[in-house]
């Protein structure tokens, strides 16, 4: 196949499990997770370089990439903000803060600022309804949250 | 084979095990709508529209992908069941734009269809429209997604057919679509511009860069001379446009169309054709009998082919024919010896081709081969359905048209140069031709049935004068790879080639089976068209290309001799490794 020869390093860890999986059945979705583990997303690169180990098609591979939530198709910012948006925290507010934080750092959901410090995902209920509506910024919970809040949860992360 | 018996709406009958339900139907005369099934693709089940009941099971079974079963007892068709079928159909116009006036696909859409036979008046769902960008970035299709109903028939055909995986769904639920892999354009995928999903889109989601203005400009033009040469399957296909048999030759027809649309040379791609067996053959004379260059041999009339062989198997460049497509040596003839025998400037000439093919609207700017005369050797490429639309907006009765002949002497062909329109038809013409160029004789039976059919990879041996030699034909990407990688594992052995010659054609049945071709091909269709391309052939004068007069006159007024220092600058072309995915 003649897909173009890309530049990107996988460890020999990752290799070598490639190497185990590419041959069985499933192994795609197992070897995608291997990836994201290593570089926090799946780059387009590793996608391609992918397909050069492996023989599978890009568009294969786009498919359950895309397919998949939990896949990541941009790099992810510095400090991960994950928005609840399970039952309990939509009907409280959490799109609310989604827009807010679009508000201030300029981005959407599973999109990442420009200088890389923060991106924002939606996520299904992190399992503390009680404190609806709830954000969980680099594991740490914020719960009965109002907008005006959130601007010094930004700074205090940024500055971490 | 064992059958079983089963009854739909208590009609027994006899089916092979393994038939599916919606087959078995068929059988009885009993029609269950469809829309993501096509007979060319597994059962994909998709829309659901098929949904019928099976005694003694509780929910309703898809009948394009349920399998008989011996004493099986099918519904079809009660309140219950049209029911469902209605509500599918009315979800998917909820998500689908109702501007069938301006679609491309008016009164040829399946959808379309589907919502006249079931009387719907009214949407009851409320607009779920998406807004998408449409993809213009080939010269050759057009991928609109607002329109597509996610029946999956592109992206199967892609992948199944022609093993290109240029489309996949990408994305989940609301957001699913059919795109590329990645932020790039149909331009910068794989894609090899066969125009299969073109052919196999039941809606307007999908379809063939409509250039016929460009075409209608040109003909208004007083200034501008304009020619005209039409492919070989355009012929037994065209006619199905205006209701005619599938396979019915419409030649002396379309010249006449031709005419009336005000082109004032009209030409036929069969005899470059003719002038391709000539170079090729010649070509596969020089490296089988005199060794110089490599085999096997392996056609490159198909652009499509040409595009896959620059993006996957570029290490077999050095086996690929130099030699132009018919279309391209046409042209090249056209605006050099043609417009210097009535006196004209070749940029003062609008050459316009049609074609069975989406494809050859990427060719005819692929490189700079393209340009021998000086100027763009092909001005517009036009497909089979773009042409069957220009005859009707003038009004042209088609079917009832006298037979007129082609100009001379681009006009002049023999069988040999029809049957490039199907599967086997160059291999067969160039053996014909083949055996002449070695032997100095004429072959005595002239019909290769070997190298005929719809089978998708063929296999033969010719025996010229006691030397023996191996060809190939394939067609549908998929078959072509299977035939290739045997060629690759030989040379990587260091073994002699398993073949000799190989013809590959991208789409199945040859160009008859083109993506620009009247929808609807089914295999059946392809061999009323096939059946057309070999009675065309067998009632030829001349069965053999080097038999053509006018192809002897061109070569001693013009061209010298296949191969010859013109010949190389007008009739030959190069190729480029093309990796995929540089963006």
């Amino acid at each position: 196949m003649a897909v173009r020869e890309v530049d990107i390093d996988f460890s020999q860890d990752l290799l070598d499990y490639i190497e185990v999986w590419k041959e069985k059945p499933g192994n795609l979705i197992m070897m995608l997770h291997r990836i994201q583990e290593e570089f926090g997303y799946i780059p387009r690169e590793a996608a391609i370089k992918l397909t050069h180990l492996t023989g599978v098609p890009l568009a294969k591979v786009y498919g359950v990439v895309t397919f998949y939530h939990f896949f990541k198709l941009e790099k992810p910012g510095k400090h991960k903000i994950q928005v609840c948006m399970g039952t309990a925290c939509y009907l409280k507010g959490g799109e609310d803060l989604i827009q807010e934080l679009e508000n201030l750092l300029g981005i959407g959901v599973n999109q990442t600022t420009e200088d890389e410090e923060f991106s924002v995902e939606a996520v299904r209920c992190v399992g503390c309804c009680g404190l609806a509506p709830v954000i969980v910024v680099d594991g740490e919970v914020y719960g009965k949250l109002k907008k005006d809040q959130l601007p010094e949860i930004l700074a205090k992360h940024r500055g971490e | 084979m064992s059958t079983v018996n089963v009854k739909i709406n208590n009609i027994p009958v006899e089916v092979e095990e393994g038939t599916t339900i919606l087959t078995a139907a068929q059988q009885v005369g009993v029609k269950i709508p469809t829309l993501c099934y096509h007979p060319d693709l597994p059962a994909w089940a998709a829309c659901g529209i098929c949904v019928v009941k099976i005694e003694g099971s509780p929910k309703m079974m898809r009948a394009c992908a349920t399998p008989v079963v011996e004493g099986m007892s099918v519904i079809t068709h009660d309140s219950e069941i049209v029911k469902v079928r209605r509500t599918v159909i009315e979800l998917i116009l909820s998500t689908h734009p109702n501007d069938c006036l301006e679609c491309p696909r008016n009164q040829n859409c399946e959808l379309q269809r589907l919502a006249a036979e079931f009387g719907i008046r009214e949407m009851p769902y409320e607009d779920r429209l998406r807004d998408l960008p449409v993809d213009e970035s080939t010269p050759s299709i057009v991928l609109n997604p607002e329109k597509c109903v996610l029946c999956g028939r592109c992206a199967n055909v892609c992948q199944v057919m022609q093993d290109v995986w240029a489309l996949e769904f990408i994305g989940r639920g609301d957001d699913v679509r059919i795109a590329p892999a990645g932020d790039i354009n149909l331009e910068d995928s794989p894609c090899i511009k066969c125009g299969q999903c073109s052919a196999h889109c039941p809606v307007g989601a999908i379809y063939e860069q409509d250039d016929t203005a460009k075409v209608w400009e040109a003909l208004r033009d007083p200034d501008m001379h304009c020619a005209v040469q039409i492919a070989p399957a355009v012929r037994v296909a065209l006619g199905e446009a205006f209701g005619m048999d599938p396979g019915s030759i419409v030649t002396g027809k379309i010249y006449t169309a031709l005419r009336r649309l005000g082109f004032d040379s009209v030409f036929d791609t069969n005899f470059s054709a003719d002038l391709t067996i000539m170079e090729e053959g010649t070509e596969f004379i020089e490296r089988f009998v005199n060794g110089n260059g490599d085999l096997p041999l392996i056609t490159s009339c198909c652009p499509s082919w040409v595009d896959y062989m620059e993006k996957y198997y570029d290490d077999m460049i050095p086996s690929f024919s130099t030699a132009k497509s018919p279309q391209m040596m046409m042209a090249a003839m056209m605006k050099t010896y043609y417009a210097n025998k009535i006196g004209i400037d070749p940029c003062s000439m609008f050459s316009v081709s049609v074609m069975p093919c989406t494809s050859k609207k990427y060719e005819i700017t692929r490189c700079e081969a393209m340009y021998s005369s000086g100027c763009q050797d092909i001005d517009v490429s036009v497909t089979t359905r773009e042409l069957a639309r220009m005859i009707k907006q003038a009004g042209i009765d088609f079917e009832n048209l006298p037979e007129e002949e082609a100009d001379n002497p681009l006009g002049i062909y023999t069988g040999g140069g029809t049957i490039f329109g199907a599967t086997g038809g160059v291999m067969e013409a160039a053996l014909r031709t083949a055996y002449h160029l070695v032997t100095g004789e004429e072959l005595g039976n002239v019909n290769l049935i070997d190298v005929r059919g719809l089978d998708g990879i063929k296999e033969a041996s010719v025996d010229i004068k006691g030397t023996e030699v191996r060809v190939a034909v394939a067609h549908s990407i998929s078959n072509v790879t299977k035939v290739l990688d045997k060629v690759r594992e030989a040379r990587l052995k260091g073994q002699e080639p398993p073949y000799h010659f190989i013809e590959v054609m991208a789409c199945r049945g040859g160009c008859i089976g083109g993506g620009g071709q009247p929808y609807g091909a089914t295999d059946e269709l392809r061999n009323k068209r096939i059946a057309g391309i070999y009675q065309d052939d067998e009632r030829s004068e001349f069965r053999c290309s080097h038999q053509n007069p006018a192809i002897i006159e061109l070569y001693n007024d013009f061209l010298e001799k296949p191969l010859s220092h013109v010949s190389h600058k007008y009739l030959h072309t190069k190729y480029t490794p093309r990796p995929i995915y540089t963006k």
